[in-house]
């Protein structure tokens, strides 16, 4: 039986650039009990159309310009602005992505929760604190008659997504749409929070929207997928079908963009590592306390971590959120002051070198960030930015640099007719692309990638992967590949390590760690992983696209 | 909390040290004795008189005995006005100005968050651009501007209020604390503006409207407290503008004040009334900044937080 | 893909911020209307003693203080002096005070805000440790005590104003530089072995820009109320030298029967004020680059 019907949906945006259709008519239903999981990348508008049914998106420059959405009978898109209030937060809750910026911090975690019941079911605050207690109980927050009178920087990412998960729940919505509600949380947070969700949907038997952009995360959880590209949907389905047979091109692009399987042959090593770590530690000081206070402890955050790194080897470094492992690659390129320890480069110690000894070395070792929008400067050219690593180490001269820089260019795939381009012009895997050349510009040995993947989207992804894997390829790299997500270390590395709370767990080779983790931490992060259950039938590699 | 309040305390001790030290050496420096003025007097009542106020004393001792007088709370006694001390002004004048400087406080508060908030409201529309439209005359309008205009319009031409004093007539309260009050309203309307703007765009207030809350209860009750946090900052500088335009508008409304007995002392060369009033002026500022303080750290349950887990 | 060796390609020429906030800016009306605003005030000042419509001290004592006319379009003073000449001298002391004391509080704030910024640590602690106690400083009461004590004295003005504005100034541009440390692109400078000088030079001090750009341009209305404040108690700038402050402190003596006297130095004060404020406001709209988003 339907629950929801939006037929014809269409919400543009009206900017000083011109108007943006976000959702361009698009219609779905979902039934009551039913999971309806609407994935899509980035600026696909799948969540525009969803907080445009309960009048959450900011208006101007947001309007609805056409279509219905029947909610049980009654059209929310035509009703009267409150009465569609009393619909929110009682008959639809909401869960949001970002869980440490939705709650007010200003206010106590309890007196958020009870609001739902005081505005939509007329409680005094005694009935409705008892029933927040209950549900936080429910929702898995130990010692709830306490937690309640807590404020939301009081608890970690994960307990403030259940805090939220109950403020939704709590007056007993019939349909729950929850926004990329584990996008911000560490892979084991999140295979919780999915299980969560699940439970009481299952629980109370209500209907959810799940709005992801990861394929993977929905396969195991909904029941039907609407895939949206551009403001449209181009496909909807039954979860087999959408991952067995995908009907649309998009739909196949994207299973095809999520990395799988492994780096078929190992390298050949040769004699000498080229990075050797021993014991690196270090620390950062503890000033947390006023001046009044006594000086605590310095915060480990890589502790005696040993681990060498063959020539031509990719090696992936996982970890959750404050496991030390942007840190550790900080400490290698010593970006950071290091504490203990020694990094020995091609046998030289890096720790504690001169910095008149350390400049050319430099040149032998770069990094790539993750945020392309805050790696680059904004005020460079791409030429400006490719072009000062060559000026400055001596490589080009006035004469010869402007056909170097378009040759890197050329390398990247970026378009050589945009050289005179400033970052902000450029598309977000582009500007990782401008990262890359830059980093590849001085023909270094050793590159540091911290998470060089993570904000993008998934088939952008898969491109600046397969680029990575064709750049290493080409000038023999050596790579330190440190992200969060398994999968695509797998597609990448040859060997992994994994870190937790600052010391290394385990380290072995990509199969070995999959088919038989060693550590109990690495066990718990490999099923914590979301997998594509079904195995479709697709390419093992991404399509390589470079330019 | 209550730790918090004891180290700002004590960091206010030398902020008070090196002001008193630096106006008592810049009032010693200053060409020309006290006495050196008008006519020539004798000088055995030259010495006389330096006696009386300790001036024949070498200038650390002078210092110091200075010192020990603040301790005691005694500002010495007054060089233009014999037989009396600074103390006696301060006590005479302070009343008055606490009063104007809580109307025109009240004035700047009540206006200022009031038309911020209402701006911030609907950005972008008459009823954002109206207030801040007059908030931005009121900022380019100063006190000694501003004052003397409402005289113009209000007491001499229209003749609804009267011009001068201060308790005697109805009505002689209106004008001194508008005038002062107006500017630290404009600059509290930009600022609440600009508070509640950045919290309305946060995603907990679009939490709690997809609660449902109706939308006089998400505006004051979860956009209001992180809204008006640049307001409370700009408190304590605001009431340290307030002792300064109290100078301006005392002297035009003929108010028999703190800040007309400071610009009074500043022309006749009364040393001592210069130096006691300034240090009593930057006791009450640094204590008001602390205040200030205290209550941005109250507001701020992050900022209680982290006052609370150094302990 | 192109052919590597084709050396005449058509390049799309890139806009920089800058371009673009210069684009934001002519949109804004306001803005540009007070940049103009400013403009013509500073080439009137500038030229003021070859087109002023009367000598500064030219006295008229039979015409008096009259209302604005034909002859003396302002009015005239008590003395029969011409208004209109008064103040465009005086806004040749209002406006010079009003720069120069910004840039005095320009060139220290940067200065202290960029070292204590990029040393961070303890420097850093140190040297906003003492913004923060002068913060605490009843300022305004010293600069009064100051004039008093060392007389009235318009380099001591400069310096004694700009000694106040610059810890904002300072907190500013120390909060940017701050920021900027720990932003990538910094870091991907360091990690290039770029030396510290060339950070400074060519990452650093053109992202700060912005912000002190549009603070000066705030600070400047700032400065000259200030001047105006204690001209208008009697402790800012003395006659014979004249500006607005002063010219409105004699308005308000002889404003009841004179109210030209007080009306056209209060307006040109304002106008300025306004006009600043306006361009101030747009530049902010204009280089900000969270405004740059959208």
């Amino acid at each position: 039986m339907t629950l929801l019907s939006v037929e014809n949906l269409a919400v543009h945006f009206h900017t000083r650039a011109g108007q943006m259709r976000a959702v361009d008519g698009i219609s779905f239903s979902v039934d009551h009990g039913e999971i309806l999981a609407i994935v899509g990348e980035s600026g696909s508008g799948k969540s525009v159309a969803c907080y445009s049914l309960l009048n959450l998106i900011p208006q101007p420059p947001g309007k609805i310009e056409s279509g219905t959405a029947l909610f049980e009978g009654r059209d929310l898109l035509s009703m009267q602005p409150d009465t569609l209030r009393r619909i929110r937060g009682n008959e639809i809750g909401i869960i949001f992505q970002d869980p440490m910026t939705s709650l007010n911090p200003y206010l106590t975690v309890g007196e958020q929760l009870i609001e739902p019941l005081l505005y939509h079911r007329n409680l005094n605050r005694q009935q409705a604190l008892k029933r927040a207690v209950t549900m936080l109980d429910e929702v898995g927050i130990a010692d709830p008659e306490t937690r309640i009178h807590s404020y939301p920087h009081e608890f970690s990412g994960g307990m403030r997504q259940r805090v939220m998960i109950a403020m939704a729940m709590i007056a007993e919505p019939k349909l729950l749409i929850c926004d990329e509600p584990t996008t911000a949380l560490d892979v084991t947070i999140q295979a919780q929070i999915l299980s969560l969700i699940k439970a009481l949907q299952k629980r109370r038997n209500i209907a959810v929207i799940f709005i992801s952009h990861d394929l993977a995360v929905v396969a195991g959880l909904a029941d039907r997928v609407a895939v949206m590209k551009e403001g449209r949907i181009v496909e909807t389905g039954p979860v087999n079908d959408i991952f067995q047979n995908p009907h649309s091109d998009y739909t196949r692009t994207l299973l095809a963009s999520i990395p799988s399987g492994s780096k078929p042959n190992l390298p050949q090593f040769c004699e000498q590592p080229l990075l050797v770590l021993d014991r690196l530690t270090t620390c950062f000081p503890n000033n947390s306390g006023g001046w009044l206070s006594r000086q605590k402890a310095d915060k480990k955050a890589v502790n005696e971590v040993s681990l060498t790194i063959q020539r031509g080897e990719i090696l992936g470094l996982v970890g959750e959120s404050g496991s030390g492992k942007s840190t550790l690659g900080r400490s290698i390129l010593q970006l950071v002051p290091v504490t203990r320890g020694s990094v020995i480069f091609d046998g030289i110690d890096l720790v504690g070198l001169r910095q008149k000894r350390m400049t050319p070395l430099r040149r032998r070792m770069q990094m790539i960030f993750q945020d392309p929008y805050a790696s680059l400067n904004p005020r460079m050219t791409v030429f400006d930015c490719l072009a000062e690593p060559l000026l400055y180490h001596g490589l080009a001269t006035r004469r010869t640099v402007t056909a170097q820089v378009l040759a890197l260019m050329d390398d990247v795939g970026l378009a050589r007719a945009a050289i005179r381009k400033y970052p902000h012009e450029f598309s977000g895997g582009q500007r990782q692309r401008i990262a890359i050349g830059r980093a590849i510009a001085t023909k270094p040995e050793l590159i540091i990638a911290d998470e060089p993947v993570s904000a993008l989207d998934v088939t952008i992804q898969a491109q600046i992967l397969a680029l990575i894997l064709a750049l290493v390829e080409k000038h023999n790299l050596t790579m330190l590949f440190i992200s969060h997500d398994l999968s695509v270390v797998r597609y990448i590395a040859d060997r992994i390590a994994v870190m937790h709370r600052g010391e290394l767990v385990e380290m072995a080779g990509t199969e070995t760690l999959f088919a038989n983790p060693g550590h109990d931490y690495s066990r718990k992060l490999l099923s914590a992983i979301p997998a594509l259950s079904t195995n479709p039938a697709r390419s093992t590699r991404p399509p390589t696209e470079l330019a | 909390m209550l730790r918090f309040i004891l180290s700002r305390l004590l960091q206010a001790i030398p902020v008070l040290l090196v002001v008193i030290t630096a106006t008592f050496l810049l009032v010693r420096c200053a060409p020309g004795g006290p006495f050196s003025a008008e006519k020539a007097v004798p000088p055995e009542v030259v010495r006389a008189l330096e006696a009386q106020y300790r001036l024949d004393q070498p200038i650390w001792q002078q210092y110091l005995s200075y010192l020990g007088d603040l301790a005691r709370g005694e500002f010495g006694p007054s060089f233009r006005y014999p037989g009396r001390t600074v103390n006696e002004l301060i006590a005479g004048g302070l009343p008055i100005t606490a009063e104007l400087a809580f109307y025109a406080m009240l004035v700047a508060i009540l206006i200022g968050v009031c038309a911020g908030v209402i701006a911030a409201l609907r950005p972008n529309t008459p009823q954002d651009y109206l207030p801040m439209s007059a908030a931005m005359l009121g900022i380019c309008m100063p006190s000694f501007l501003m004052g003397p205009l409402l005289v113009l319009v209000f007491g001499i031409w229209l003749e609804w209020l009267p011009v001068s004093g201060w308790g005697e007539l109805a009505g002689d309260k209106i004008l001194p604390a508008i005038t002062l009050g107006t500017g630290y309203a404009a600059y509290i309307a930009r600022l609440s503006r600009g508070g509640m703007l950045e919290v309305m765009s946060q995603d907990y207030i679009r939490t709690a409207r997809a609660k449902g809350l109706p939308e006089r209860v998400v505006v004051l009750k979860h956009a209001l407290r992180g809204g008006l946090i640049p307001v409370v900052a700009f408190l304590g500088p605001a009431f340290a503008g307030l002792l300064s335009g109290s100078f301006v508008v005392e002297t035009i409304f003929q108010i028999p004040g703190l800040g007309r007995f400071y610009v009074q002392a500043a022309f006749n060369r009364d040393y001592t009334m210069i130096l006691g009033t300034t240090v009593f002026f930057a006791t009450l500022i640094v204590l008001f900044n602390l205040l200030a303080d205290i209550i941005a750290v109250w507001i701020n349950p992050k900022m209680r937080h982290q006052l609370s887990r150094s302990r | 893909m192109e052919n590597p060796h084709s050396a005449t390609l058509t390049q799309e020429q890139g806009s920089s911020l800058w371009r673009d906030g210069w684009i934001r800016l002519c949109k804004n009306h306001l803005a540009l209307f007070g940049l103009a605003v400013i403009a013509f005030f500073c080439v009137i000042a500038l030229l003021t003693p070859w087109i002023a419509p009367y000598g500064y001290e030219q006295q008229d004592l039979q015409l008096g203080a009259s209302p604005p006319s034909a002859a003396h379009w302002l009015g005239t003073d008590i003395f029969g002096r011409d208004m209109l000449t008064r103040i465009m001298y005086g806004s040749r002391v209002s406006l010079l005070v009003g720069f120069v004391a910004t840039g005095v509080a320009l060139v220290i704030g940067v200065l202290w805000g960029t070292v204590a910024g990029y040393a961070g640590g303890r420097v850093d602690a140190v040297m906003m440790r003492l913004v923060d106690i002068l913060y605490a400083l009843p300022f305004m009461i010293f600069i009064v005590l100051l004039m008093v004590v060392f007389g009235r004295n318009i380099l001591l003005l400069f310096l004694a104003i700009g000694a106040v504005e610059w810890l904002t100034m300072a907190r500013i541009v120390r909060g940017q530089v701050q920021n900027l440390r720990h932003q990538e692109f910094i870091e991907a400078a360091f990690s290039m072995g770029l030396s510290r000088w060339i950070i400074i030079r060519r990452h650093l001090i053109p992202n700060t820009l912005g912000p002190v750009i549009v603070y000066t341009t705030l600070t400047i209305p700032n400065v000259m109320l200030l001047e105006a404040f204690l001209s208008f108690l009697g402790l800012g700038i003395q006659p014979p030298q004249s500006s607005w402050g002063l010219l409105i402190s004699h308005g308000v003596e002889s404003m009841e029967e004179y109210p030209w006297l007080l009306v056209f130095p209060g307006l040109a004060l304002s106008i300025t004020l306004f006009a600043l404020n306006f361009l101030g406001d747009g530049l902010r709209d204009a280089l900000d680059p969270r405004a740059s988003k959208d």
